[in-house]
């Protein structure tokens, strides 16, 4: 496909034409919510590309002293009601509560550490390549600052969060293009060759849809050798997500061709000389390109739910591996409901994200259907 | 009937030997299977073309009428390979070579592509609207390899020709009228100087006024270019204006073949007779019977006994329900499928014409 991104001079009154993509996108920016998500969307991946460097702590490591240490406040105003215009938090100290004989903890006023940006702290290197140990903001010696609370380990969930979203969002798309792949693979030549093809992709499609999910899952998990890597087991659970998946789009992608096929262009650069594959890329694809977006803008939060959904049912991704899905798994007791609550935050956060991806698939949708104004 | 004429007769629509022939089309065939059951087991066929011959000279335009789902279309398409035929031959010649297409390699197919082209009847749904028009028209140059810069001068050229902005050229075919489109049809068509053009109803999806533009540059092209034509219609009026033979289908097969004054003014066979009636006279105060034809047109997958036609036919007699007529010379010029073509006195528009007319 030629994306046309040259404007073209001297329009019906003398004005510029403005190609598809332009249109499409005046069109997308119009829905708010959707360009919102975009946005959001766009900042989380960035954020969660240098997490190490955003995130105040490692993903393992311990403050022994604040085991499920709830989130710090924030404090602008001090014990003597002076304002700072610098940001700082308390020290927390563990007390026993004589009463209930639970431990909890409770500010030490007495203990101020301003935030500070830039801050040294755990070394790591960025990209696997470049060693450092700046963190984007920090508490100064002494002070610890738990945006999200930390876990039954002590250790920081704001972290932790930002490491697990990463696995969650990247490793997902490996997946997803996995089974976009195969998608339109199966799709395509079922819809484009017809005939015995067709009625065998149909059938193993219909085979495929057939199979209850969660059992499949399962036993496809089993297959994920144990002594693999934490990124490996991910890569297996997505390809197994995909393997599962691909058959909506692969119908979808079959109607499209069998309709366009039969569109008279089609015929015309047949009788032109074009050859099958030049007629595939430059006539079939571009017709129903807008659609692929949509799909695939839709299948990530799908992805990303299906692998929370393995790791919080221990099929997927197991501790000391980091993803939304394994962080949740510590909320799957009574006592964490109750008593520290802010182990639920990941599960906030995998909402957000659904919610911002199906927006942005709304948006899309939206901008590339022609009969909208 | 001369000695020449008889010789030829075996091949019903043959031209004579020596004519300059584009295309020679000998019992082609189309036919659909009828599936049916989980197994899909072939019960029966769908005869859209059944043993169609004709020849097409150079420079000639060839008309095929019919009603709908006469498989008009159907036969211009197999001719050109759009889909591959059941059976018969359509042979191209070109460059003192003559390749039957209907039993082409893919090859040989892609090579003898730049010979032929289509025009199609529904401008709006030709034309790919993810393409500029200088990419649709570049296209079948493009698939031969042609070089960038001579595609280039070649488009505009053509485009010129079909009487196309050049500066537009650039635009999507949203930006352009239905004639506009039409005309970009016909210079992709044309553009890689073909010798057969098969047109699949040109101008039915245009307004009136535009009909006369584009049929007009059709001819002007045809006569500057010596195209042969294969002009699919259904429109009589538009064929007497630019065909110059006539081809009458009913249910596959072709019932009449003659040129195109003569047929009109004296059609050989009842279906074409009873099609010239239909066509609207531009004078209120004749007061013509119009043959009203009854019946539905025969389904091409259980069509009738005999004749084909002898349901609707008002002068059907007993020996056409049993025989079908094979299509026979019956003038010079002129075959029709017909027990009683000779007998028969049918009246065409032609004669009508004539009497306002001097030409015809």
């Amino acid at each position: 496909m030629s994306i046309a991104l040259e404007t073209e001079t001297g329009g019906p009154q003398g004005g510029r034409v403005l190609t598809r993509w332009q249109l499409f996108w005046i069109k997308f920016t119009r829905h708010r919510v959707a360009a919102i998500s975009l946005g959001f969307i766009i900042a989380l991946y960035g954020i969660v590309l240098v997490a190490e460097f955003v995130a105040p702590y490692g993903p393992f490591e311990r403050n022994t002293g604040h085991l499920l240490a709830p989130p710090t406040g924030i404090q602008f105003i001090d014990n003597e009601g002076q304002f700072h215009l610098r940001p700082f938090v308390y020290g927390l100290k563990n007390e026993l509560d004589r009463t209930t004989f639970q431990r909890h903890y409770v500010e030490d006023r007495e203990t101020r550490y301003d935030i500070s940006l830039f801050v040294k702290g755990e070394p790591y290197q960025l990209f696997g390549i470049i060693p450092s140990d700046i963190h984007l903001f920090g508490v100064e010696d002494g002070g610890r600052i738990f945006l999200a609370g930390t876990d039954l380990l002590g250790r920081d969930l704001f972290s932790r969060m930002l490491f697990g979203a990463r696995t969650s969002l990247f490793v997902g798309l490996i997946g997803l293009s996995i089974g976009f792949g195969l998608g339109l693979f199966f799709g395509g030549i079922s819809g484009y060759f017809g005939g015995a093809v067709d009625n065998f992709v149909q059938r193993l499609t219909e085979f495929l849809q057939s199979l209850p999910t969660l059992p499949l899952w399962m036993a496809l998990a089993a297959l994920v050798p144990s002594d693999w890597s934490p990124t490996q087991v991910y890569f297996g659970i997505s390809t197994i997500l995909a393997v599962v998946g691909w058959t909506t789009l692969a119908r979808v992608v079959r109607g499209k061709l069998l309709s366009l096929r039969e569109e008279d262009y089609v015929m015309a650069a047949k009788v032109s000389g074009v050859s099958e594959t030049k007629i595939i890329t430059t006539h079939l694809l571009p017709g129903f390109v807008s659609y692929l977006i949509v799909h695939l803008t839709l299948a990530v939060p799908q992805m990303i739910l299906g692998e929370v959904a393995l790791s919080f049912l221990g099929l997927g991704l197991r501790p000391p591996a980091v993803s939304l899905g394994t962080l949740l798994i510590d909320s799957q007791n009574i006592q964490t409901v109750t008593l520290s609550p802010w182990l639920l935050v990941p599960g906030g956060l995998v909402i957000l994200i659904v919610i911002a991806f199906s927006f942005l698939g709304d948006g899309l949708r939206d901008a590339t259907d022609p009969y909208r104004s | 009937m001369s000695i020449e004429a008889k010789a030829v007769e075996a091949v019903p629509g043959a031209m004579p030997e020596g004519t300059d022939i584009v295309l020679s089309v000998r019992g082609l065939k189309k036919y659909y299977p009828i599936e049916s059951g989980m197994l899909r087991r072939v019960t029966g066929h769908v005869k859209a073309v059944d043993d169609v011959s004709f020849d097409l000279a150079r420079g000639e335009v060839l008309a095929l009428v019919g009603e709908s789902g006469c498989g008009k279309t159907t036969l211009g398409r197999s001719i050109i390979r759009a889909i591959n035929p059941t059976g018969g031959t359509a042979t191209l010649r070109i460059d003192g070579e003559a390749v039957d297409l209907a039993h082409a390699d893919r090859q040989t197919l892609r090579r003898l592509r730049r010979h032929m082209n289509m025009v199609f009847q529904d401008p709006f749904s030709s034309l790919s609207p993810r393409m500029s028009v200088r990419d649709i028209i570049g296209e079948p140059l493009r698939a031969q390899g042609v070089p960038a810069a001579e595609i280039a001068k070649k488009v505009e050229e053509i485009a010129q020709m079909c009487g196309l902005n050049p500066a537009h050229l650039s635009r999507y075919p949203n930006a352009f009228s239905g004639g506009q489109r039409q005309r970009v049809c016909i210079a992709r068509a044309l553009v890689t100087n073909p010798v057969l053009i098969v047109a699949d109803e040109p101008v039915s999806a245009l307004d009136v006024s535009i009909q006369a533009q584009i049929l007009n540059l059709l001819q002007k092209l045809q006569r500057e270019l010596n195209l042969s034509f294969l002009f699919v219609a259904h429109d009589l009026s538009v064929v007497e204006h630019i065909a110059d033979r006539v081809a009458v289908m009913y249910v596959g097969k072709i019932i009449e073949l003659a040129d195109t004054e003569d047929l009109y003014r004296r059609p050989r066979h009842p279906y074409t007779e009873a099609l010239m009636s239909a066509v609207p006279k531009p004078d209120p105060d004749r007061d013509d019977e119009t043959i009203i034809l009854g019946g539905e047109v025969a389904s091409p997958a259980n069509p009738p006994s005999g004749c084909y036609f002898h349901p609707r036919c008002r002068y059907a007699q007993e020996i056409c329900k049993t025989s079908a007529p094979a299509l026979r010379q019956v003038d010079a010029r002129h075959w029709a499928a017909c027990h009683f073509a000779e007998e028969l006195a049918l009246s065409g528009v032609g004669e009508i014409d004539a009497q306002t007319d001097g030409e015809l």
